[in-house]
């Protein structure tokens, strides 16, 4: 995994579903110190929610002894937060739309799609050794693009 | 995690009350567990307070569908109450607000399943 840019919160927990505990509340002390109030703090921490879940189950499927990197960073006007595992990567192109109408009622598969709603700029990439890297951007300036937007 | 969800009857209406957070790991699994106990024993009308829930994930609601599914092949019917505004917006945006019969009062609700 590629190492954390200078100042920037970050956590190195395993894979066990608990830990998501952990990274809300470091989520909750970033808030506060960045001024971000609870409403957007609620958003983030659902996409955040889900990217780890996805790290942990899908990237290191359950291993505990495989880690999960989570880092909180950005400047002023954007939060910047990276979710990385140890896993194989995968393609996120291939992913199936949720709102499609075959997959209504499928138990599964809405995750990144409310990654992709909650934040602004999501993009997936490789590890050096060839787990997932998410990286989630929040634009503070803009309110809450949590409802539905239609 | 935690204590058990409330259960209780309205009429024949089994009113099944969900507290704190439904994700995955935790409340997911109990929640489903829950309601496959209340299909298990025969009800066919179950209703979903959702009034005491924090936080939903893809997983929670992933369950949310599977027992809503469940239910319809054993004849059953499943509707939710009290849906707090983020709850709302998490099940509207993934459009399966109009896949479940949603009331924000309890009478309505149980009067809805007739
Ligand atoms: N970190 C990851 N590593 C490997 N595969 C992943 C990762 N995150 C997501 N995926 C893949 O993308 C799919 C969709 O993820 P998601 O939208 O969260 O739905 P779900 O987790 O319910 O399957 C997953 O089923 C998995 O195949
Ligand atoms: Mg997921």
């Amino acid at each position: 995994m590629t190492e954390p840019e200078q100042g920037a919160v970050v956590l190195w927990l395993s894979s066990r579903y608990e830990n998501i505990e952990l990274v809300q509340a470091a989520l909750g002390h970033v808030c506060r110190l960045r001024g971000i109030d609870g409403e957007m703090e609620h958003w983030i921490g659902m996409a955040l929610r889900e990217a780890v879940a996805n790290a942990i189950r899908h990237g290191n499927r359950l291993d505990p002894q495989k880690r999960v990197l989570v880092s909180f960073g950005g400047d002023g006007d954007v939060l910047e937060l990276t979710v990385g595992d140890e896993g194989d990567g995968f393609d996120p192109g291939r992913i199936s739309d949720p709102l499609a109408p075959e997959n209504q009622m499928k138990t599964s598969g809405r995750g990144i799609f409310y990654i992709r709603t909650f934040m602004d700029e999501v993009s997936f990439s490789r590890g050096e050794k060839g787990g997932t890297i998410l990286t989630m951007k929040k634009d503070l300036k803009t309110r809450i693009a949590g409802k539905g937007e239609q | 995690m935690g204590k058990d969800f409330g259960i209780r009857m309205n009429g024949d209406v089994k009113v099944i009350e969900l507290k704190g957070k439904i994700t995955i790991g935790s409340g997911d699994l109990k929640m489903r567990e829950t309601i496959h106990q209340a299909l298990g024993d025969g009800t066919k009308k179950i209703l979903i307070d959702m009034a005491g829930v924090s936080t939903i994930d893809s997983s929670g609601v992933g369950e949310l569908v599977g027992c809503y599914t469940t239910a319809t092949h054993k004849g059953a019917k499943l509707k939710l109450m009290n849906l707090p505004n983020k709850i709302q917006d998490v099940l509207t945006v993934t459009q399966l607000i109009t896949v479940f019969d949603v009331y924000s009062s309890e009478a309505e609700a149980v009067a809805s399943f007739g």
